[in-house]
């Protein structure tokens, strides 16, 4: 035994083969390190300066710890900043955003869930070709259909208002809905539907009680993902709306536009915060869903 | 009466004929097999009678209507599926009930109308859990029990016992059986496992690429094939099939394990117009050991010689490959009477029992 053990200690193969390892974790371990303090690092500024004081950041400068601690910020940025002549902070813009993103966000997702339902379980002649049409959709960058959406809006007398938003954002959406739950539904056993259908039981009623049932898993991924992509549009509302009307995304960059006396840093990354906290708490609260429904089948 | 009937019908996608005239007939509480290799049609036929696939052409009826354009769930039928096709996010109770619920059925009705399909199939303890707790075998039950619960004029089941292990297959086949002869309704049952249909059915519809090779009780299949294909299909080991030729009116004969001819007589004399070369049919538990005793018992049986290749003991019987010349034969053999490797014995072939077929056109003759 000792003199395994013994063996075993001088053994310079092994120990080389130990310090390669160490090395080699080493040398991972910091460029991970490295690259996640280069993502991490302009939040963290951000953070800072929501929470210090404007005369803290003009004597220490933008990138620096705070030396300062206040919520004023915040508060400002949420109720009583002024933009533009009118002073009732980011609150107005936070809750067109909201009101955009929630209907937006349910209507695309139950839409692509029937789209889905069908393009699965009901084919008929052409549904291949329909569904690679919609896929379209997925490619196509919004920009192209800036055009078209400001006929449109302009007709329906939907221009500067959150109605108009949802609209487009529904429109826009249904490609990446209908393909997750399509993608989702084929692999529910075609004999379900058969069984239900001997059962008496209808298109809707099958939809209803057998289809939704099993689609949680998926039906996540998508109001994640909707949620998180319709909040975070920048380009349709600033495109098509205005000041009072406008999402936050669109308010953030009137916020640094009108600046005639000093920039408020302090009040822009509290609001540059707001901003993104909805999606950063989907996020995080929906994560772990997000990835296991994209990697789970419907049935176990 | 019959409570189902199809007359020569078809179904083919595009220019691929999947069914080519199919004539078929259940009559009231009788068990009807669909038997045959994958991709022979039958369950392509069952998902016809069940209304999920359109008929191309020809006429199904169920009782005295005709059911070609009627919806699956005006057909009157229930149907158990091979993947059980159980609800995953519903109970055993709301999975038998969801066609009542959708019927609007009563729940009062519905409540003893579960009780009693429960207490038929001993389910009664599972009926809170969802499919996903069951096993195997009540899932089974289960899938059972929806179709049960309808009291459907025709129950159609797609190879029910195929995802089974061996030994519950066999203790499920029983219990459909004591639960046919229970509930007596008339059963159409698909299935490509011979056993399954020679013990289940009271006629069997043997089925090869897209049409009915023959339609018969269960002895008749087994004894009279009507060509080479069901003889081939129905048995295992499958029926032995040896080139002969004819050398009188009653006599046959075979090339033998030495190159040379063995002759055997026939126990009948041949049809007129019969062709000179045939192919003649043994099943394995028609091949015996020949003794003057058997003969005296069997007249029929002829003798003739052949070296044992390979015995391979299954416990209940032994069975033996047996040379004739370039050809294997199987023979099926008592256990303690069974020949040992290497040994040539003096085979006793039944021919009271034998089948002879046409090599042209495979059929019996």
């Amino acid at each position: 035994m000792a003199e395994i053990a013994a063996n075993a200690r001088h053994d310079p193969e092994a120990a080389a083969a130990t310090r390669r390892y160490f090395w080699a974790r080493f040398l991972v371990y910091a460029v991970l390190t490295l690259f996640a303090v280069i993502y991490l690092a302009p939040l963290l500024v951000v953070v800072f300066n929501s929470l210090r004081e404007q005369s803290d950041i003009a004597r220490n400068g933008l990138i620096s710890l705070p030396r300062s601690f206040r919520l004023d910020a915040w508060a400002q940025a949420w109720g009583t900043y002024c933009v533009s002549g009118t002073c009732e902070g980011m609150k107005r813009n936070f809750f067109n955003s909201l009101w955009m993103t929630i209907p937006a966000t349910l209507i695309s997702t139950l839409l692509g869930a029937m789209n889905g339902y069908v393009l699965s379980k009901w084919r008929f002649k052409g549904s291949e070709i329909l569904f690679n049409l919609m896929l379209l959709g997925v490619f196509m960058p919004g920009q192209i259909s800036l055009m078209p959406w400001a006929f449109l809006l302009g007709k329906l007398g939907l221009t500067n208002s959150t109605y108009g938003l949802v609209l487009i954002h529904v429109v826009q959406g249904i490609s990446f809905t209908t393909l997750f739950c399509r993608n989702f539904y084929v692999s529910i056993p075609d004999d379900l539907i058969k069984a239900a259908r001997i059962d008496g039981a209808g298109f809707w009623r099958i939809f209803r009680k057998i289809i939704l049932p099993l689609s949680p898993p998926i039906l996540i991924v998508t109001v994640i993902w909707q949620f998180t992509g319709i909040w975070n549009e920048y380009l349709f509302g600033v495109v098509f709306t205005s000041g009072q009307q406008q999402p936050i995304t669109a308010a953030l960059v009137a916020l640094t536009a009108g600046g005639t006396t000093a920039r408020a840093y302090d009040v822009m990354s509290a609001a540059v915060l707001i901003g993104a906290l909805p999606p950063l708490l989907i996020y995080l609260f929906g994560g772990k869903y997000f990835v296991r429904g994209l990697t789970q089948g419907a049935i176990k | 009466m019959s409570a189902l009937m199809i007359r020569d019908l078809h179904k083919s996608y595009g220019g691929l004929e999947i069914l080519a005239g199919i004539n078929l007939e259940a009559r009231t509480g009788e068990f009807v097999a669909l038997v045959g290799p994958s991709g022979c049609g039958k369950s392509t036929l069952l998902a016809m009678i069940a209304g999920l696939e359109t008929v191309t052409s020809g006429e199904i009826w169920i009782g005295d209507r005709l059911v070609n354009s009627v919806q699956p769930k005006d057909r009157d039928i229930a149907m158990v599926f091979q993947s059980y096709a159980l609800y995953p996010t519903m109970t055993v109770r709301q999975n038998i009930t969801f066609g009542m619920e959708s019927r609007g059925v009563p729940k009062a009705e519905q409540a003893e109308a579960v009780k009693r399909v429960a207490a038929l199939l001993q389910i009664e303890q599972l009926l809170n859990r969802k499919p996903g707790q069951l096993s195997g075998g009540q899932r089974q039950r289960v899938a059972m029990g929806r179709a049960l619960v309808r009291d459907p004029k025709l129950f159609l089941f797609d190879e029910p016992l195929s995802n089974l292990d061996a030994k519950l297959r066999v203790d499920m086949r029983t219990e459909i059986k004591k639960l046919h002869h229970r509930v007596g309704k008339t059963t159409v049952y698909v299935t490509h496992d011979q056993v399954e249909a020679m013990t289940l059915a009271s006629r069997i519809a043997v089925m090869n690429q897209g049409s009915v090779q023959q339609f018969d009780t269960p002895k008749r299949i087994y004894d009279r094939p009507t060509n080479m294909f069901v003889a081939g299909f129905m048995g295992s080991p499958a029926m032995n099939f040896i080139p002969a030729r004819f050398t009188g009116s009653t006599s046959i004969s075979v090339r033998a394990a030495d190159g040379g001819d063995a002759t055997l007589a026939l126990a009948a004399p041949l049809p007129a117009g019969a062709p000179k070369d045939v192919v003649l049919g043994v099943r394995p538990e028609h091949i015996y050991r020949f003794t003057t005793d058997l003969k005296s018992r069997k007249p029929a049986v002829e003798p003739m010689q052949a070296p044992v290749e390979l015995v391979e003991p299954t416990g209940a019987e032994t069975l033996a490959v047996l040379r004739l010349g370039d050809l294997e034969i199987t023979g099926r053999f008592e256990p303690d009477d069974a020949p040992v490797m290497g040994e040539t014995i003096t085979l006793g072939i039944d021919m009271s029992r034998a089948c002879l077929f046409d090599p042209a056109t495979k059929a019996l003759l």
